[in-house]
């Protein structure tokens, strides 16, 4: 994104006549005329919330009339062992799941990378749960996961293995939900990849095979090098969903067995939703837009010094 | 040697992808099988088969409204946002001014701000704008998109300069300049955004949740959670299958038709 933004703007439309800067000012009023409708939602919805709620998150006292400012509820919040069980389980369903999705996106896509007419349909079958509701998905696994009478432990008993409790076990149950978002993120992820390949030139690889590199060195020396663009926008992307994406949590497992899939947005929720306590929802908001923030930040730059790029 | 090695990896795609569609596959038989059989798990059962679910799974939500809303709330978010972000893609586009590319940063913000994450703040202010409880409340904080603005800013970049030039010589109509030379060709960046549009919020589920507290006023993915939740308690899992089904439908169905066009929206959705 980046380099796009840096990219300049070509020479503007009339001749030159008068002061360059002035004329710069001249295009003020126009620009601020298309772009006042985006900006009034902008700062109505995305930047003024921000800084509500971190207000909010100050605001000290809920049941007395006087409010009073301080760190109240930040101390509430790291004091609370549902809030800290929610943060490091979000930490295991982001790596448990994005680790995972991209492994299979990627030898999905390798697999499928020719546009046969198989190939094609394969395709398909992969990427349908990204057009369905995170809803739908968890609806659909209520039943497969189901112990006993489930589509999972139907098929297990074949193979003599006895019932087991998907999202009951709190053991298991992250595992399984990790398991249904990795299920309905796979395909999106396959999709970029699939673009990606189309970039890495046949010739190249064909060099190498004839040079004798055998299909893991040509995956690991040309194939994922220059997928560098690819993973530099997945990877966040990945990293926006693990946190911001709790359907199946809500409807699901509602965080439980004892706390077990509860996640930190899922806590904003239960906390607003559920306790009405609006100081420690707040609170929790702020954490988690720092850490959004601080995370995306990371892993842009960091990819992006990875990265290739043509031109 | 070398062919076997591509016939095995070719079966061990075909495998895992098929194994990708036994939600799907379940979905459709057990919404296919009526009352309560005792291997509704089976893939391949013995029948019999009927549309008894879809019955009464269509009696028993408010699928006509849950549509009905669902269709508002897509295509009036769409409408809003087709108007911003075209004015704004165009003016990062073609326009130099102060401040631009600091401002384009400042729109870019909302990629990761998404309403889902602000819902503590965003509930005040609907509260606030008496908008709570309202399709409208739904659809506000989308009428803004960083990632549309970016996709015209792109689109409008492609379009040559000469073309506006010329209809402008030609003394075209600003009105004019826009219905005849810059929207046709910018429909492909403006099909793109709709598709990707579309279906996010087809299927979005915890802002609307949150957004909405009447029944008049839900969505199917909101809709569906409570249906799914009540034949769910009374094992009906066939009409679970249908009730899902209902819903995911006219997505996959467009997808399926037009999937082209939808593969390469997703894309364009990642471009740097």
């Amino acid at each position: 994104m980046t380099t796009s933004l840096i990219m300049g703007q070509p020479a503007p439309l009339s001749s030159a006549r008068g002061e360059p800067r002035r004329r710069r000012w001249d295009r003020w009023l126009p620009a601020m005329v298309l772009l006042a409708p985006s900006l009034f939602f902008l700062v109505l919805f995305t930047y003024w919330p921000v800084a509500r709620v971190v207000g909010q998150s100050l605001l000290v006292g809920r049941f007395s009339g006087d409010n009073t400012i301080g760190l109240g509820n930040y101390q509430r919040l790291f004091a609370d062992p549902h809030f800290t069980r929610a943060a490091w389980n979000n930490l295991v369903y982001a790596l448990g799941t994005i680790v995972p999705s991209l492994i299979f996106a990627l030898a999905f896509a390798l697999g499928l990378r020719e546009a046969t007419r198989l190939n094609t349909l394969l395709r398909t079958l992969v990427v349908m749960p990204l057009l369905i509701p995170l809803v739908a998905a968890a609806a659909l696994f209520s039943f497969l996961l189901l112990p006993g009478d489930g589509l999972v432990d139907f098929y297990l008993a074949r193979f003599g293995l006895g019932m087991v409790n998907w999202l009951g076990d709190p053991d298991l149950a992250l595992g399984s939900v990790i398991a249904i978002t990795v299920w309905k993120n796979t395909g999106y992820y396959m999709l970029f990849f699939l673009a990606g390949l189309a970039g890495v030139p046949q010739e190249l690889l064909d060099a190498a095979k004839i040079d004798g590199a055998g299909p893991w060195r040509r995956l690991r020396s040309i194939t994922l090098p220059m997928l560098g663009p690819t993973f530099a926008f997945v990877v966040p992307v990945a990293l926006l969903n693990a946190l911001t994406q709790v359907d199946h949590i809500v409807t699901l497992t509602l965080g439980g067995p004892s706390d077990a899939t509860s996640l930190l947005l899922y806590y904003i929720y239960q906390q607003a939703a559920q306790n009405y306590d609006f100081g420690l929802a707040a609170a929790a908001t702020v954490v988690s837009v720092a850490v959004l923030l601080a995370v995306s930040l990371i892993s842009f730059r960091l990819l992006e010094r990875g990265t290739h790029y043509e031109s | 040697m070398r062919a076997d090695g591509r016939l095995l990896s070719l079966l061990a795609v075909s495998a895992a992808a098929l194994l990708w569609a036994v939600p799907f596959a379940w979905m459709a038989v057990a919404s296919l099988r009526p009352g309560i059989p005792a291997d509704i798990a089976s893939l391949t059962p013995a029948g019999p088969f009927g549309l008894g679910n879809f019955v009464e799974a269509w009696k028993s939500g408010s699928f006509p409204l849950w549509y009905l809303n669902t269709l508002i709330m897509c295509g009036g978010i769409l409408l809003v946002q087709l108007v911003t972000i075209s004015m704004a893609g165009y003016a990062f586009a073609r326009l130099r001014f102060p401040g631009r590319d600091l401002l384009f940063s400042a729109f870019l913000l909302q990629l990761l701000l998404i309403p889902p994450l602000l819902i503590v703040p965003n509930l005040a202010t609907l509260v606030s704008l008496h908008l709570y409880d309202t399709l409208l409340g739904i659809m506000a904080p989308y009428f803004a998109s960083a990632f549309g603005v970016f996709l015209m800013r792109q689109t409008f970049r492609a379009i040559p300069r000469d073309y506006e030039e010329a209809a402008m010589l030609d003394g075209a109509s600003i009105a004019a300049l826009i219905r005849h030379v810059l929207l046709p060709l910018a429909r492909p960046g403006l099909v793109a955004f709709a598709i990707v549009s579309l279906t996010a919020h087809w299927n979005e589920f915890l802002w609307p949740l949150m957004a909405v507290s009447s029944p008049k006023n839900q969505v199917l993915t909101v809709g569906l959670a409570s249906f799914a939740s009540g034949a769910e308690a009374g094992s009906a899992w066939g009409i679970v299958a249908a009730g899902t089904f209902l819903v995911a439908a006219p997505l996959l169905i467009l997808f399926l038709i037009f999937q082209r066009r939808f593969v390469s929206s997703f894309v364009l959705s990642g471009i740097k």
